[in-house]
């Protein structure tokens, strides 16, 4: 029941307005490479930046509401979960969403 | 159990009791129909029992020629052991024939005197050889003279072996230059005896092939040391106690040891016949395997199935008509699916007769003079090919000795594919997309996909796994999602896995998968409705408004080019590649290739670019093959130093758009050109660069038909011929697909060129569809339709095409001048695991 709160860390990444519309970018957080996808509805999605199949760099995919396209091979990975719909190892996700002042908060943990 | 007592009650009112099945007829046929049924739980509703007249259980016929040539043990070719009999509660009489069938009384009575009552009766008898009447054949018992053999049973093979091992026994005669004659001589040389083949017909193979095939045939046959005699009748078998030689009609006797009667076979219809079941050239059945009385009303619960039956007037003695048939009888006789029913089969034959392939379907030749006859013939190399097309449908075919097309034609023979207006393709892979191997003969581990590494077995899981679409089976294995040129192949091993259960799939024809519209209606709608940007496609016309990142790409190249300076350029609707204007390469770094109209550089710009290489650690230079220079492994947050260094524009090595003209040196240095292909070649990049488009496009210009810049494998290829003319070829390529272009026009001038060329483009970026190429393209559209729109202004649009096309040229911007101020926020800022990179391996 609390286990979210057991070793879970909260980073702020600074403002929204890094990452365009129906774009992401990639973070090193915590030694870890993360992707943040804004929507364009303007919610925000994180996920591990390393596709499994051949490392392609999964901030550079295109996005819809449900999944990134990795550039490389066109790996497919749904935003809410991680999970390939082609086939590959999931990607890990991450909880993130902005604060008051519009910065992104990402949860790692 | 409560299955028993939901079965349907039978007709003599027992309940509760399983039915009696009784099969007369253990061959292929029969055991196929008992898989069949067992299959649709036949084993609840019937007692089964077969009755065989050969003491095993059933074996692959079709393998006794292998079996024969020692490639293949007898213990191997059994289908089903007599264990396996057992073990489905089946009751088997291996041995036993049936003498007769009670319709009236229901009974089977067999040749050990018993009397076994049924229900459900399936006639399976088969074939057995014909003997034709030759004096001397049969000793005066009845059995066949000692060294005379049959060629049907797993008996009659194994004594021919033994018989042919005898040291003494050196020269065999086959009579019968049929199919299964020419095996049974190709065997017979494995035990180093010497084979001839006497023939009636004119030609080998008369039922399968035509007579130019035939003589083809006999010359392979020939070469491999087998005798053959044609036009000949075979009248006395000669010796007393055994086998010494044959008689042919008005030619020398030929002594021989061993005799084998391949000439031809005949349904065995006695049983029926001695039951009073109707019997013309078989045993005939209606579309549901029903045995018809002589009404033609169907006979109570009689079925037979295979080389005994007579369906509308045909009788197959091949395999593939028994699966069908088998298939809707087990329907029928349990209920499965009462609307099951047998329409008759196409045969088609593909095989390795004696070590050469022969596939041969349909008819043999013309028989009508609007028959079209599309025919090949290489008698030296022993190739034989022809087709027959009829109302634009392949009628028939014959393959000899290559039978490389033969998955093509069988299909498009089944099922009335469309046919490539070029004939000669049908017998040739004349490039472009192309089958290789037949996809039935490929074996499971062949890989189909080559980008993505995808088997046929792969697909074939795919399939069985509920994706009865191509592109649902390509997305799932993602087979097809490289290159592309395996797409063809790969839509034909769904289509085989599928057996012919292929969903037809409606986004076939969408221009983008997340907008169920094809083109001009997407563009219609577009238009109508004032749409600008993707994201506001997305909005009015994606079915609940939802944005599709498969489509982003497609639909920003298009609006794009339908809109010039009006369009809203949304960056996330972009690919990588043009968001950053550069290619992305398999470690997530870029390449960067500065543009150098036709090829053309200076002693400048080489120096600039030595120096960019030297400062930023590039560490691959490549020259491509569009004629320019390649700066590979460049980081993305590299990029726009990078360019800014060069200060040249882009190359645009990146896009689904114009890409580089090629040129040859021509006339200004080559003492063989006539025309000044560099000029032109550099005006043509000037003219059109970074014009996007449905997929790419590589151009040439080469100054003489020498074709040193390859023109002729180019989207759009001009070469100038003598005269100070130029010829402008469109749909060649000479990547994944290799194409020889269409001659579009000859013109004067090279403003005519740029002109025409430039409004083949525009139309072809208005009509192609995402991603399809030109050489795909314009065999679609058809060149002369092409060139009546472009050339002769048929539709009266030129004028339009060629404003459009301007208005694309007129918004033309260097991309790479976003260096100096980047779009959007972090637009070069790297994407990469920093610690992984890089892995490509630097020289």
């Amino acid at each position: 029941m609390s286990a979210e709160a057991v070793g879970a860390r909260e980073h702020v990444l600074g403002p929204l307005e890094q990452i365009p519309l129906g774009e992401g970018r990639a973070f090193a957080v915590d030694g870890e490479q993360i992707a943040v996808f804004r929507l364009r509805n303007d919610t925000l999605r994180a996920l591990s930046a390393i596709c499994p199949h051949r490392g392609g760099p999964i901030a550079d995919g295109q996005i819809d509401q449900r999944v990134v396209m990795c550039p490389l091979h066109h790996n497919t990975f749904e935003l809410d979960t991680g999970c390939s719909t082609t086939g590959e190892q999931p990607l890990r996700s991450y909880q993130v969403s902005t604060d008051a002042q519009r910065n992104i908060v990402l949860r790692t943990g | 159990m409560s299955t028993v007592l939901e079965r349907a009650v039978p007709a003599d009112g027992r309940t509760g009791a399983r039915r009696r099945l009784v099969v007369v007829g253990n061959g292929m046929a029969g055991a196929r129909a008992v898989e069949e049924i067992l299959e649709r739980g036949g084993a609840e509703q019937f007692d089964i029992t077969v009755f065989g007249d050969e003491p095993y259980g059933n074996y692959n016929r079709i393998m006794l020629s292998h079996v024969l040539s020692g490639e293949e043990d007898d213990a191997d070719i059994f289908l089903n052991s007599l264990p396996w009999y057992e073990e489905n509660g089946i009751t088997l009489h291996a041995g036993v024939r049936v003498g007769r069938i009670d319709r009236f009384a229901k009974e089977v009575h067999s040749d050990d005197g018993q009397v076994t009552p049924y229900d459900v009766l399936i006639i399976a008898t088969g074939s057995r050889s014909f003997m034709p009447p030759i004096d001397g054949l049969h000793t005066e018992d009845g059995s066949l003279l000692p060294g005379v053999f049959a060629f049907r049973t797993i008996d009659d093979t194994r004594e021919m072996v033994s018989y042919a091992q005898h040291e003494h026994h050196r020269k065999a005669v086959v009579i019968g230059g049929g199919l299964l004659g020419l095996e049974a001589a190709r065997g017979l040389q494995a035990y180093g005896l010497q084979v001839e083949v006497v023939h009636s017909g004119g030609h080998l193979m008369n039922a399968q092939m035509g007579p130019e095939a035939g003589a083809i045939l006999r010359r392979s046959v020939e070469s491999l040391g087998i005798g053959v005699h044609l036009n000949s009748r075979t009248t006395h078998v000669l010796g007393t106690d055994k086998v010494q030689g044959v008689r042919l009609k008005g030619a020398p006797d030929l002594a021989c040891h061993l005799v084998v009667v391949t000439a031809g076979i005949r349904p065995n219809v006695d049983v029926a016949v001695a039951s009073g079941l109707p019997v013309e050239r078989a045993i005939v059945v209606d579309d549901h395997m029903r045995v018809l009385d002589e009404e033609g009303m169907d006979v109570d619960a009689i079925y037979a199935v295979g080389e005994c039956v007579q369906h509308r007037g045909q009788v197959y003695g091949l395999v593939a008509p028994l699966w069908e048939q088998a298939g809707v009888l087990a329907d029928q006789v349990t209920g499965r699916n009462p609307a099951a029913a047998y329409h008759g089969s196409r045969t088609a034959t593909k095989l390795k007769v004696a070590g050469v392939d022969v596939a041969s379907m349909g008819v043999q030749g013309p028989e009508r003079d609007t028959d079209e006859h599309v025919m090949f013939s290489e008698p030296s190399r022993g190739v034989y090919k022809s087709v027959v097309i009829r109302d634009e449908k392949i009628i028939g075919a014959t393959l000899l000795g290559d039978s490389r097309k033969v998955a093509f034609l069988t299909q498009a023979f089944d099922r009335g594919l469309p046919l490539p207006e070029e004939r000669t393709s049908l017998l040739f892979d004349l490039g472009g997309p192309s089958e290789e191997a037949g996809v039935a003969e490929l074996d499971d581990d062949a890989q189909v996909c080559n980008c993505n590494g995808v088997s046929k077995k792969d697909l074939v899981n795919a399939v069985e796994g509920g994706c009865t679409t191509v592109a649902g089976a390509m997305d799932a294995t993602r087979a097809g999602k490289g290159c592309g040129s395996c797409r063809l192949l790969v839509g034909q091993v769904v289509e085989w896995a599928a057996g012919g259960a292929v969903q037809e799939d409606p986004k076939a024809n969408w221009y983008v998968p997340g907008i169920p519209m094809d083109k001009p209606t997407l563009m219609a709608a577009v238009r109508e409705q004032g749409l600008r940007s993707v994201s506001e496609v997305f909005a009015a016309l994606a079915p609940d408004g939802a944005d599709d990142a498969k489509s982003k790409m497609g639909l920003a190249s298009l609006l794009k080019m339908m809109l010039a300076d009006e369009y809203v350029d949304e960056r996330d609707a972009r690919f990588i590649n043009d968001r950053v204007h550069a290619n992305i390469q398999r470690d997530g770094t870029f390449s960067v290739v500065p543009q150098m109209k036709g090829g053309v550089t200076s002693v400048h710009q080489l120096r600039r670019i030595a120096d960019v290489a030297e400062k930023h650690h590039i560490p691959m230079i490549k020259l491509t093959g569009g004629q320019r220079i390649d700066l590979l492994g460049v980081p993305k947050e590299d990029l726009p130093k990078v360019w800014a260094d060069l200060d040249m524009p882009s190359g645009y090595a990146y896009g689904k758009s114009f890409r580089t003209v090629k040129t040859c040196v021509g006339r200004e240095f080559c003492r063989f050109g006539t025309g000044d292909s560099t000029r032109l070649g550099i005006e043509i990049e000037e003219r059109f660069q970074g014009i996007e488009s449905p997929a790419k496009m590589k151009l040439a210009v080469s100054g003489c038909p020498r074709n040193c810049a390859e023109s002729l494998v180019k989207d759009v290829g001009v070469v100038a011929v003598e005269g100070g003319r130029w010829e402008i070829y469109v749909g060649g390529a000479a990547g994944a697909h290799i194409r020889k272009g269409d001659l579009l026009a000859t013109v004067d001038d090279p403003e005519q060129v740029k002109l025409l060329a430039g409004r083949f483009m525009q139309y072809y970026r208005e009509n192609a569809n995402w991603l399809e190429r030109t050489y795909s393209f314009v065999p679609r559209v058809g060149l002369e339709h092409v060139r009546a729109v472009v050339v002769d202004d048929a539709e009266g649009i030129c004028e339009r095409l060629d404003a459009a096309m301007q208005a694309s040229i007129d918004e033309y911007s260097d991309p790479w001048v976003e260096r100096e101020d980047p779009f959007t926020p972090g637009q070069f800022r790297t994407s990469l695991p920093l610690e992984v990179r890089p892995r490509v391996p630097v020289r």
